[in-house]
């Protein structure tokens, strides 16, 4: 298992930076933003944040949260009840919170470098840091880019679609993009180029699950900024995680290899 | 299959190469799926406001 040893190895570096950075970039950039959308969220009568939003997302999306605070007498459902035991736990709000934030965003950073540097392999391996910046726009077209045209980075007490159906349609998005741009990409076939394009294209005329009413108390300024911030933070994310790959990838192998080496 | 002179790990055979390759990226899968989509409440609060920074779907 050498050979996996050295890919959980590259990844673990490199996912450690790029998750470091990216919450620090986090913690200036989205938090805050979603710690604004909190406050409409917590005025709206009601937390939502665990599963049993999937109940409740309906009755949620459907009613305008004024008249959620004012109907709270008579609550719609067993859930809405007793909020507090389906809460569960969650870190205390400050440094607690910053470092779960933190955790997370290392552990998927060395999680998607796993995915970045093995997928890269298979093609020939990401020889430097230049070749890493292409492979991270890559990443960034799949996971955040393609994704984010049909399902926008949300903030807390946004109405949306019921869970699972949207983590669904998330996945499929990103599997069929990553297929697409592997076949433009790596196959120098005309049809198989057109067929990469068809799969980019297919999810977004499936469409998302998308809400019954987008009537929201967040104001739209904060929601575009969210999305700006969450595109923008991720885009570095992405770009830095291939960088250091294709550095650590360099000294692990002694020499870097060209270009041409990788690219079809 | 791979053409490049330089690889990770390049004394494998192909096929234990893919199966490496395949173990690594699955890994990686189960990752992110656990932090970014499990529906347990104490790893959604856990990991809430990543989720929400990474555009995934919430709540």
């Amino acid at each position: 298992m050498n050979l996996f040893r050295n890919v959980v190895f590259i990844a673990a570096i490199a996912g450690l930076v790029a998750g470091i950075l990216l919450a620090c970039m986090q913690a200036y950039a989205t938090v805050p933003l979603i710690l604004k959308a909190e406050v409409y969220e917590k005025a709206g009568g009601g937390h939502h944040h665990d599963h049993s939003a999937v109940t409740n997302n309906n009755a949620m999306s459907s009613a305008a949260p004024a008249d959620n605070a004012m109907s709270s007498a008579a609550p719609a459902s067993t859930e809405a009840a007793a909020p507090a035991e389906d809460e569960g736990w969650a870190p205390a709000d400050g440094f607690e919170r910053f470092a779960f934030n933190v955790a997370a965003n290392i552990v998927t950073g060395v999680g998607f470098a796993l995915i970045l540097v093995a997928v890269s392999e298979v093609a020939g391996g990401i020889g430097n840091w230049r070749q890493g910046i292409f492979w991270g726009l890559a990443g960034f077209a799949v996971f955040t880019l393609a994704p984010g045209l049909g399902l926008p980075p949300e903030l807390p007490a946004m109405p949306a679609a019921e869970l699972l159906p949207r983590q669904i349609w998330w996945v499929s998005t990103v599997a069929a993009t990553a297929i697409g741009l592997g076949l433009i990409a790596f196959r120098k076939s005309l049809p198989l180029a057109i067929l990469g394009v068809a799969l980019i294209v297919a999810p977004h005329i499936v469409g998302a699950p998308q809400p019954e009413s987008f009537e929201t108390a967040i104001p739209e300024g904060l929601h575009h900024q969210f999305v700006v911030a969450v595109t923008l933070t991720d885009l570095v994310f992405w770009l830095v995680l291939g960088a250091v790959v294709g550095v650590v990838r360099g000294r692990f192998t002694g020499t870097a290899t060209s270009l041409r080496g990788s690219f079809a | 299959m791979n053409t490049a002179s330089v690889s990770l790990g390049a004394s494998v055979s192909s096929q234990s190469r893919i199966i490496q390759l395949a173990l690594a990226a699955l890994l990686g899968i189960f990752v992110v799926g656990f932090v970014g989509f499990s529906h347990i409440d104490a790893v959604h609060n856990a990991a809430h406001d990543y989720r929400h920074s990474m555009g995934f779907p919430c709540h």
